[in-house]
């Protein structure tokens, strides 16, 4: 399985990891969520290996989401030695998240 | 999944879903409620060939009628983003997505411009969605700027989250619970440093951990990015055709004049072409044209 469903400690050890990688907060009830979650499995199939691709549901897990200031979903993070190098708040077209990945290999 | 998605309920999208239902296309029309489409503001409309003196009202509910009857089904709400993913599109309405194999963009002119501070603080304390965004902020204060038909049931939804809402608009609607306060402004600005932090309203500062602005319909450019642009208007060919593949547009969002019978006609071109660019039509039904 490719695409990670991060908790609160998931998450943390991912990043923390210092490893490439890119996060979805999302939730069930938001449709443009659910419209970019097959941009975002795709993803999680085509850098395998390359970057560790996961979602936070913040619904589960609201504590996280208010730490890391999320405000509007989908937003999607990216961390690099684990700092966030880049977030993208809103639907995006799939080169929007690759050119970052891309960028931080 | 539909043949074709038309996002707007006004002339141009309805008369596209008319000339496509003709064609026997499977059609969903994506649109807020009859009132917020400016056409049925217009006490009386003289100039539309053939039915003088109607209000627009009765203009637009024969319209709807006419779009129903021959089986446009109709999704209300309003379309937040919409992307194009192997060979078919995606629409977010609320926590719905809607699915289709070509698109057809009706979506009336943006009523004004953006307010001060809202492409500044989009997705960090401006948001569209209230369905998406709202369980983030139970608890604290928001203001909802409501601008369209729905935004009071919206404003209700965020109240029953655990929400602090607080409304703003020109006259408070009936639909608003009693229990939310209501504040009376035209003149808005959205103010904060990395974050919204307050809507300056008519020059009196509202504390707010998120605006919501919630306008019948959003900016095509803002709903699907990539679509090319002259001026404030959608860029179209002859064919009613957008840059991107199997997406066309009609209507006001397309440019001057804005007419009822100039959104009728491209409406009925959109609809034409986007059947020619689904390929070949199904065997056709009988007495629907």
């Amino acid at each position: 399985m490719a695409l990670y469903h991060f908790n609160q400690e998931g998450f943390e050890k991912a990043v923390n990891s210092g490893d490439l990688v890119m996060v979805d907060f999302w939730a069930t009830w938001c449709g443009p969520c659910r419209m970019i979650a097959p941009v975002v499995e795709e993803l999680a199939r085509q850098y395998e290996g390359k970057a560790i691709v996961g979602k936070v549901d913040t619904d589960q897990e609201p504590a996280l989401s208010m730490q890391l200031g999320i405000s509007s979903i989908p937003t999607i993070l990216f961390y690099k030695d684990g700092k966030e190098i880049d977030r993208k708040v809103g639907v995006m077209p799939a080169q929007a998240y690759t050119a970052v990945l891309d960028a931080n290999l | 999944m539909y043949d074709i998605i038309v996002i707007g309920g006004g002339p141009a999208g309805l008369s596209a879903a008319v000339q496509a239902r003709s064609r026997n296309r499977s059609v969903l029309i994506i649109s807020g409620q009859e009132r917020d489409v400016p056409l049925s503001q217009a006490g009386r409309v003289n100039n539309y060939l053939g039915m003088p003196g109607l209000s627009g009202r009765e203009l637009i509910a024969r319209f709807s009628t006419h779009a129903a009857q021959l089986g446009a089904e109709r999704m209300e709400g309003r379309a937040l983003s919409a992307m194009a993913t192997s060979g078919r599109f995606l629409v977010a309405v609320g926590s719905e997505v809607a699915e289709g194999r070509a698109l057809i963009l009706a979506t009336g002119v943006a009523h004004g411009p953006k307010y001060p501070g809202e492409s500044e603080f989009l997705g960090r304390g401006v948001s569209y969605c209230a369905t998406c965004d709202g369980m983030l902020y139970r608890g604290k204060p928001v203001v909802v700027v409501g601008a369209s038909a729905q935004a009071p049931e919206e404003a209700n939804f965020l109240q029953e989250l655990g929400c602090q809402v607080t409304y703003v608009s020109r006259t408070r609607p009936e639909a608003l619970q009693p229990s939310i306060d209501f504040v009376s402004a035209v003149r808005l600005e959205i103010v904060g440093d990395q974050q919204a932090a307050a809507l300056r309203a008519d020059g009196r500062e509202i504390p707010c951990a998120c605006v919501f602005l919630l306008r019948p319909s959003m900016a095509p450019a803002d709903l699907m990015p990539g679509l090319a642009l002259s001026g404030p208007y959608l860029q179209v060919d002859r064919d009613m055709a957008t840059n991107l593949p199997g997406v066309f547009a009609a209507g006001d969002c397309t440019g001057l004049p804005l007419q009822i019978s100039k959104a009728v006609g491209e409406g009925l071109i959109a609809g034409h072409r986007a059947c020619d660019y689904l390929g070949n039509p199904p065997p056709p039904a009988s007495n629907i044209c």
